[in-house]
This record gives structure tokens, C-alpha cells and sequence, in this order.
């Protein structure tokens, strides 16, 4: 299991656009996705469990990834939180 | 007798027709048990895949409608279908508890829906309903039942709701429906958003009272004061249908001018662009014809946060604006923190006179890494767009110097890094020092641009706080002396073949305008809203005789001599 700490930039923060990305992508790895940010964790392949995170622009967000392609997937959804989507 | 009901305009306009409410129903299953879970289990995958096709239904209907972009909505819905969390909670009840497939839907919708109901976030409460929507939609398939079906509207009326899927919004029939009011629900939800796309009026949020609008009622819908008026008395009726043509006709009016240059009778061009303070504003911006941004104030990178941005955020952010704006000009200001704005996690001293303190680049001149990480990140982001960077707060050439040093050894490192540059970066730097507009013709030599900041300049040059109201009848932006040193600003660009824009509100003011015109600014820029109606009034403007106008204005002893003077001559044109 790796894990790491990332700061989301995009000023509206995590909203349906950039989690699509994010899920669509995180979908595509076959190890599990935890997602958690302010003490709550979700399932980084539904969209639904990661809005109910209400990332905020600023907010850190830690990826932990366990199984297969987990060193990929990192380096892939880590650009995919930090980068600025709208 | 005529009732009048408070919410919030989420889409402009006025429109006024007979009340069509819709009822809304709010369904709660019973929990059953189930003999055979893995049939419930079917019986619910079936429910999912009839929702999937309707779904693909209207995602067609709406892209047709409306374009891909607002289709993308029923995107998000049938992903919703797919999403991992919400079919294995509702599965997983169903084959655990043996539950009938209504009850485990409605337990997993009722979760998701609160738990996004208690996020901070606008936005990502307005969610809530893409959930309800959806899955009010599988319960309509489980039950057998419609789900209400908005395109069959066949007289004039406005729709009164408790709230409008986003469903409901897109099958509105424009022919009939003239706008709409909710009970509940804000600026940033679906409804709203869809409204401003169909471009029909519409009022949120305005409260469970509207239930009491009888069906039939004649009902005035004003977004521009955020009202529900039903059942006005004839005179009121009368008075609204006048505003709404006067509206009407306005709005028409304006919208010609989006995309049109901004040029004066005889042919002279200047630049209208938009002042923004926030990454959402550049839509706005484009939206309203703005041919750059003028200013774009960087201090919401650093506010409401406990630590510095870091060079990457900010590059991340200026990138986004120049690319948005694909190729017109962005003037991206330096940080402008201190005077009344302060920045908690920085500890700056108290000072007795802020605004006269070390606020802005002289703040930044102390503490050079603010600056540094500044200038890197606008640096690596110039490549994506036309990129003018702006100094503000300049007192003296040296400030300048230091500024622009710093700026160029910035530069220097980053090429030797081997980062890619935009060849030409304008610099240019405010003008709202007096000191910096007696100087001019000594800073036009070091700078391709003057921006002249108004507010500051007029509170500066008439040593009056303008938050102090016992004060503030010396904020006179069209009192001679300003637009003396307004004058001397322009002339020693000009002599040294620079340009000169202004992003301070005088920009945007009828009465301001055919003067500054006439003084030869070349980049006016102000708040959005304010681009058109500028647009329009400079082309029917004649920049030769307000040339001379300008000089004339010039020797008058107060304000009120000057605007009398330029409304007389606005007036007596329109005769002509």
C-alpha cells in the first residue's frame, strides 16, 4: 500500500467535472482507491462517494492505493487532483 | 389583493403569464420483506436499465435542444446509474436484508442526498437533486408510475415548484413556459443554471409561501429584483408589462455589441475589457464582449487560506485565465495585499495608516520571495496566452527598478532551467500614486504600459479615505484635478510611444468616458456588466470633437461644471 498527500488547486474545487475525470481514470486501475480529505474517506472509483467528500479548492487530499499498478496510479491521479480542470 | 414573494434572481429578465404550479409528491416506500432477494435484485437491475434508456432519451432530446454541453447533465446521471457505491449499497441491503428494492433505493438516495445537503459547498449541495432526480426516476420504474412530464405544457404560463429536476428544466416547452419560480434552491443549482442557458427568466428560492399561488393567477416573474408578484392589481400589471418591453428591448439592444469592435464614429479603436478578482469571472468576461482583462487582481490566491500559495497553484491559475482567453490580453497584477486587506497567516504589523503603509509592492520589495514565487509562476504560465505583467502601488522610479529586476533575474534563472517563455511579456505598471502621475514622462521610459487605478489615485490626490462617509464627497472622479493628472499620465506615454488603459470604476462611467476618450486612453477596463453599454456609447461617440471637448472640460473649477458640461454636450449630440 502506497500513500500520499496532495493539495487540490482547481478554484471550484472537486465538482462533477474534474471528479469524472478522476473516477473515469481511477476506474481504469485494477487496486483499490481510497480517497480522504477532512477526516472522511471515499471510494475513488464512484463519483458519488467522492463528492461527499466537498473537496474544496486548497483542501489536502491523501490518495492511498493498494494492489496492482499502484505506483502508476498514483503518479495518474495525482496530477489529476492538482491540476486546474475548468 | 396582490401578494409579493422574495427569492433570489437566477436568471434575468421579466416575464409574466398565468401560474402553472406542480405538484410535487414525495414518495416513502414501506419496508417489505422479500422472499426471493436475488429476484428483488433483478426486479431492481430491470428498474436501472428501463431509467438508463429514458435517461438516453432525454440526453438525446437536450443535446438537440440545447447543445452537448447542457446534455452533460444526463451524463452525470446515467453515471450515477453506474456508480459502484450506490448499486452495491442498494444491492447489497436488498440480498442482506432481504428487503423489498423500493425501501433499499430509497435508504441509499435518502444517505447520499444528506450527506451532500450538509457540505459547505454550494455547488456541491446543488447535487442533492441529480440524486433525488435520479433516483426518483428508478422509483418511478419500480412503481409503475410517470414521471411528471413537463414537454406537454401547452398554454402561456409560468411553472411554480417546489423545486425543478434538472430533468424537468430540460424538457421545459419554450413556446409556453415563460420562466419559472422554485420554492427552494440557489444561484449555482441545475435549475437555475438552465434557465440562464435557455435564457428564460427565472426566481429561486422563494419559499414554501408560493404553494399558496393559485393555478391561473396572473403572476409577474422580475429576476432583476428577484420577485414573484401574483395576482398584481391591473395597474401593477400595466407597469410591469412596461418595464419588461423597456427590459426587453434593452437587452436586445445591447446584445449587438458582443462582438463587435470598439470603435467611435470617426473610426477610432479603443480596448474594453473586464476587471476580474476570481477564476469564474473570465466566463463572465468573455460572455460580455470584453476584447482582455485589464486587470486581473491575484489577491484571491492568498486570501481565505492559512498559508502562502505556492508557485505551482499560482502557475496553475494564470495558465487557466491566459488559455481561457486565447490570445487577447491579460494584465495580471502583483500582489496588492495590505491597506485593507489583510492576510492572517502573514503576521504583518499593525499600522496606524494602512493605506499609507507598506501595502502592496512595497511590501513585497521587503519580503521578495512573495514576489519571486509570483513572478516565476506568471513567468512559466506566459506561453499559454498574452500575458502583461502590472506593478501596482509605485511611488518612485526605484521601486520600479527593483521590481522589474527582480522580474528580470526571474527570468534568467527560469531560461537556464530550461522552462519555455512567451517571447514578448509587456510590464507595465499602476498609476494611483499622485507622485507616479507628476512622474510619468520618467516612468514612460521603463514600462510598455500605464494602468491608471482610479479609486486609489482620487483618494490619494484628495487625501480622502474613501471608506470614511463624512469624506466621501471628495471622491470626484471627474473633478478637473484628477483628469489634469489623467492628462499628464496620457501625454507622457504617448511621447514615449506607450499605452495607457484605467481599471478603476471611472472607467465604466457614462459620464467619465467621452472625457477619457477624448484624453486618448486607450484600455478602458471595469466590471463586466458595464462593457456593453460602454461599447454602445463610445460608438456614438466622435473621438475628434472630444478631443476638443476634453480640453474645454479641463477648465472648468468643479465637477459639477464638468458633468453638467458633458451631459449638455451627450444631449445636444443626440439632436444633432
Amino acid at each position: 500500500m502506497i500513500a500520499k498527500t496532495f493539495t487540490v488547486v482547481n478554484p471550484t474545487g472537486f465538482h462533477v467535472r474534474p471528479t469524472k475525470a478522476f473516477v473515469q481514470a481511477a476506474a481504469g486501475f485494477p487496486c483499490k482507491i481510497t480517497v480522504s480529505s477532512k477526516g472522511k474517506k471515499a471510494n475513488g472509483k464512484s463519483s458519488l462517494s467522492m463528492l461527499t467528500l466537498g473537496i474544496a479548492q486548497y483542501d489536502e487530499v491523501t490518495l492511498e492505493i493498494d494492489g496492482e499498478q499502484e505506483e502508476q496510479a498514483m503518479e495518474t491521479l495525482g496530477k489529476l487532483l492538482t491540476q486546474v480542470h475548468e | 389583493m396582490t401578494r409579493y414573494f422574495k427569492g433570489i434572481g437566477a436568471s434575468p429578465g421579466i416575464a409574466i403569464a398565468k401560474a402553472y404550479p406542480l405538484k410535487s409528491e414525495t414518495f416513502v416506500p414501506e419496508k417489505r420483506t422479500v422472499d426471493d432477494p436475488e429476484r428483488e435484485v433483478e426486479r431492481f437491475r430491470e428498474a436501472v436499465k428501463q431509467a438508463q434508456d429514458e435517461l438516453e432519451l432525454i440526453r438525446r432530446q437536450t443535446e438537440e435542444k440545447l447543445g452537448q454541453e447542457k446534455a452533460e447533465i444526463f451524463e452525470g446521471h446515467l453515471l450515477i446509474l453506474e456508480d459502484p457505491e450506490l448499486i452495491d449499497t442498494i444491492e447489497g441491503n436488498i440480498r442482506d436484508n432481504a428487503v423489498n428494492a423500493e425501501f433499499a433505493l430509497h435508504e441509499a438516495s435518502a444517505f447520499f442526498v444528506e450527506t451532500l445537503l450538509q457540505l459547505d459547498d454550494e455547488t456541491l449541495r446543488g447535487r442533492a437533486a441529480d440524486v433525488k432526480d435520479v433516483c426518483g426516476r428508478v422509483m418511478n420504474r419500480l412503481r409503475g408510475t410517470e414521471s411528471a412530464d413537463l414537454s406537454g405544457i401547452s398554454e402561456a404560463c409560468i411553472v411554480i415548484a417546489s423545486d425543478l429536476t434538472p430533468s424537468d428544466t430540460a424538457q421545459l416547452n419554450l413556446e409556453t413556459v415563460y420562466g419559472f419560480a422554485t420554492e427552494v434552491g440557489s444561484r449555482t443549482s441545475h435549475s437555475a443554471i438552465m434557465a440562464r442557458s435557455l435564457g428564460i427568466p427565472a426566481v429561486v428560492g422563494a419559499g414554501e409561501a408560493l404553494r399558496e399561488i393559485r393555478p391561473g393567477a396572473w403572476v409577474v416573474l422580475d429576476a432583476e429584483e428577484g420577485v414573484v408578484v401574483a395576482d398584481p392589481s391591473p395597474e401593477e400589471l400595466e407597469e410591469y408589462r412596461k418595464k419588461k418591453s423597456r427590459y426587453d428591448a434593452r437587452k436586445a439592444e445591447l446584445a449587438k455589441w458582443v462582438d463587435r469592435p470598439s470603435v467611435t464614429q470617426d473610426g477610432h479603436r479603443v480596448e474594453l475589457a473586464a476587471n476580474i478578482g476570481q477564476l469564474e469571472d473570465v466566463q463572465k468576461a468573455l460572455d460580455n464582449g470584453a476584447e482582455g482583462i485589464g486587470l486581473f487582481r491575484t489577491e484571491f490566491l492568498y486570501m481565505g487560506r492559512d498559508r502562502l500559495p505556492t508557485e505551482d497553484e499560482q502557475f496553475n491559475s494564470y495558465k487557466y485565465v491566459l488559455e481561457k482567453m486565447n490570445g487577447k490580453p491579460v494584465v495580471i497584477r502583483t500582489l496588492d495585499i495590505g491597506g485593507d486587506k489583510e492576510l492572517s497567516y502573514m503576521e504583518l504589523p499593525k499600522e496606524s495608516n494602512p493605506f499609507l503603509g507598506q501595502r502592496a509592492l512595497r511590501l513585497c520589495l521587503t519580503r521578495p520571495e512573495l514576489l519571486r514565487t509570483q513572478l516565476r509562476a506568471l513567468l512559466r504560465a506566459s506561453r499559454y496566452g498574452n500575458l502583461k505583467i502590472m506593478f501596482p502601488m509605485i511611488a518612485v522610479l526605484d521601486e520600479l527598478l527593483a521590481a522589474k529586476r527582480m522580474l528580470e533575474e526571474e527570468k534568467a534563472k527560469l531560461i537556464e532551467e530550461g522552462a519555455e517563455l512567451a517571447e514578448t511579456i509587456e510590464v507595465g505598471m499602476m498609476i494611483e500614486v499622485p507622485a507616479a502621475a507628476i512622474a510619468a514622462d520618467q516612468f514612460a521610459k521603463e514600462v510598455d504600459f500605464f494602468s491608471i487605478g482610479t479609486n486609489d489615485l482620487i483618494q490619494y490626490t484628495m487625501a480622502a479615505d474613501r471608506m470614511n462617509e463624512s469624506v466621501s464627497y471628495l471622491y470626484q472622479p471627474c473633478h478637473p484635478s484628477i483628469l489634469r493628472l489623467i492628462r499628464m499620465v496620457i501625454d507622457a506615454a504617448r511621447r514615449e510611444g506607450k499605452w495607457v488603459g484605467m481599471c478603476g470604476e471611472m472607467a465604466g462611467d457614462e459620464t467619465a468616458i467621452p472625457l477619457l476618450l477624448g484624453l486618448g486612453l486607450h484600455e478602458f477596463s471595469m466590471s463586466p456588466g458595464s462593457i456593453l453599454p460602454a461599447r454602445e456609447q463610445i460608438g456614438k461617440l466622435s473621438y475628434g470633437e472630444w478631443t476638443a471637448l476634453a480640453d474645454r472640460a479641463l477648465q472648468f473649477a468643479s465637477q459639477d461644471d464638468v458633468q453638467t458640461f458633458v451631459r449638455q454636450q451627450l444631449s445636444g449630440g443626440d439632436n444633432k
